[in-house]
């Protein structure tokens, strides 16, 4: 017997509220820090992002009979408490895989975050967490090249890739600025880096910058019988515009170009990426305004979701701070979206913010760019931290050397080895950092200057977002 | 004593990618990077190339990949008798890793000097 209908408001947890529901494994899982009202039941407020995220709406509807609910609608499944919070709880929802559109990380988070986040019976809400089922990574492209061909490509084994962004970020020539990039990569670094908001300014016009840093880009890998590349940017007001740009960076021979995939869209994030898997080039993401979305800790979106997303919409670097540099970051925390960027399976591990156990196939795997107020000091607990797969990248840890763009890379790279080295004769590396960065110091002026002049630099303050505990 | 004085000059060379910019390793030294290799269950191999040839993909196998093997000084004689069979070539060594499909380490151990 169909059901009849009766018009008016239900309470959400009749319908979304489902604490004996066991996911499926089509079911696409998200994990909210919820923080209600005063004085309305966990249920209740559960059970309300389980709706308004998917098919429900604030009162009941004629059509809704003429489909079958209970086989689309979200379902909040379980509750739990945030350690050491007594205000917000955590709500497991799961979504049928038909709600999404197959391939679209756009889809998903429309529905995920969208009206949801504004709704008035809510004080804050976070997404701390997606599990995206293996059927529905099996639809989206995924990073243009991944870890493994980038290495093949730019013939780099057993070591961290080096990267610096051209500074200063604003204002210099098209020449002078090629100018800089040529002593970074002649000085041994392998990748340079346009700063995020470097596009087409009057100072310095697209076309001119990508030639001069074509020219710089070969006749560096002549003189040093390696790889090297460039992250030319071709993030732009329009995606005609990006590829036209994307086009002119492959003729003039860079293997590698950039987005910013937060301010750009993950709409255009994914053009490009299928654009680069298509013309055999590199993409470099660059992550501009996400500290907005995932800084506070009972607010927005956390990173780890953004990682996860730009995983399946597609990029081969993506931005995950440094731990020790300038910028925000708990080390558990990082090195848990890490392992999403990067490995074909991850565990559910609270202690290190991952809510679901992920399972990612075949998907290739994105390298993790450290970046942000890190020189020579660092490069022991870099290698420690973030491994081989990594590009550790730097700005006025190159280009503040005494000597200039060249030395300063030199020094990065003679830290970088003498880490590598040591880690593989089986040295405590973060332990031994001194002796090991001063022993390599005795062959390379160029690292006793380095260390001489970033000797004092630390960067100690409390992060801001901590994990749960 | 001037700025410029006292500042140095960094030249451009043939760094040939990991480990470039690191003194020759010793006898040692490479022993242990050998050791690293067996230790992570990679295969150990060695290949050539002329050093106007050094930006190929493919620089010639010495002969196949030592699979299997787990005796270092069997490694570090390959690499001398392929060294000493082409003595104008860059000799390198590298751990082929079959789970990733790639080479988990990579490095000159001779530079030829052509």
């Amino acid at each position: 017997m169909s059901k009849k209908y009766d018009a008016g408001v239900k309470e959400y947890r009749d319908m979304y509220w489902t604490p004996d529901y066991v996911p499926l494994d089509t079911d696409l899982l998200a994990c909210f820090k919820v923080t209600g009202q005063p004085g309305v039941p966990r249920e209740e407020v559960a059970a309300a992002v389980a709706a308004e995220s998917s098919t429900g709406t604030w009162s009941t509807v004629w059509s809704e009979l003429l489909t079958d609910l209970e086989y689309y609608k979200g379902r909040a499944y379980r509750i739990e408490d945030v350690p050491g919070d007594n205000e917000s709880f955590y709500a497991f929802v799961a979504y049928p895989i038909d709600l999404f559109e197959e391939g679209s990380v756009v889809n998903v988070l429309t529905s995920l975050v969208g009206n949801v986040f504004g709704f008035k019976a809510l004080k804050h809400l976070r997404l701390e967490d997606i599990r995206f089922p293996i059927a529905y990574i099996k639809t989206c492209g995924g990073p243009p090249s991944g870890i493994q061909v980038e290495r093949d490509k730019l013939n780099k084994y057993g070591r961290p890739l080096l990267g610096a962004t051209i500074k200063p970020k604003l204002g210099l020539s098209a020449k002078n600025y090629g100018r800089a990039v040529y002593e970074c990569l002649r000085g041994g670094l392998d990748l340079t880096k346009d700063d995020e908001n470097v596009n087409s300014q009057p100072f310095m016009r697209w076309r001119d910058r990508f030639e001069f840093v074509g020219e710089a880009i070969q006749k560096a890998q002549q003189e040093t019988g390696e790889r090297k590349g460039h992250y030319l940017n071709v993030t732009a007001s329009t995606p005609e515009e990006m590829y036209k740009r994307a086009e002119f960076a492959k003729e003039v021979g860079s293997p590698i170009i950039m987005h910013d995939f937060l301010t750009g869209g993950f709409t255009a994030n994914t053009g490009l990426a299928n654009w680069c898997r298509e013309n055999g080039m590199l993409l470099h993401i660059h992550r501009a305004m996400h500290a907005v979305i995932d800084r506070h800790p009972k607010h927005g979106i956390h990173f780890r979701v953004l990682a996860k997303c730009l995983r399946l919409s597609g990029g081969d670097h993506l931005h995950t701070g440094t731990v020790v540099g300038k910028l925000e970051g708990d080390r558990a925390s990082t090195l848990g979206f890490v392992d999403q960027l990067r490995e074909s399976f991850v565990p559910e591990d609270r202690s290190r913010g991952v809510f679901f156990d992920q399972d990612w196939g075949s998907m290739p795997g994105v390298l993790a760019v450290a970046s942000g107020g890190i020189h020579v000091w660092h490069m022991p607990a870099l290698v420690t931290i973030f491994g081989d797969d990594s590009c550790l990248q730097f700005g006025g840890g190159t280009q503040g050397h005494p000597w200039g763009n060249a030395a300063g890379a030199a020094a990065n790279r003679v830290a970088v080895e003498a880490s590598v080295k040591a880690r593989n004769e089986g040295r405590e590396i973060e332990k031994e950092a001194r002796d090991i960065l001063s022993e390599a110091a005795q062959h390379s002026p160029e690292l006793a200057i380095a260390m001489e002049t970033w000797k004092e630099i630390k960067f100690e303050f409390e992060t801001v977002d901590k994990l749960d505990a | 004593m001037s700025l410029q004085s006292t500042m140095g000059d960094y030249q451009t060379k043939q760094t040939l990618e990991t480990f470039g910019f690191l003194p020759p390793l010793s006898q040692q030294e490479i022993y242990d990077q050998i050791a690293y290799i067996i230790a992570q269950g990679w295969t150990p191999a060695i290949e050539h190339v002329h050093p106007s040839k050094t930006m190929d993909d493919y620089w010639t196998m010495w002969k196949l990949p030592f699979f299997g093997e787990q005796e270092l000084g069997n490694v570090a004689a390959e690499l001398e008798a392929c060294h000493r069979s082409y003595p104008d070539h860059h000799v390198r060594l590298t751990g082929y890793d079959n789970y990733t499909q790639s080479q988990g380490s990579a490095f000159v151990v001779f530079q030829g000097r052509g």
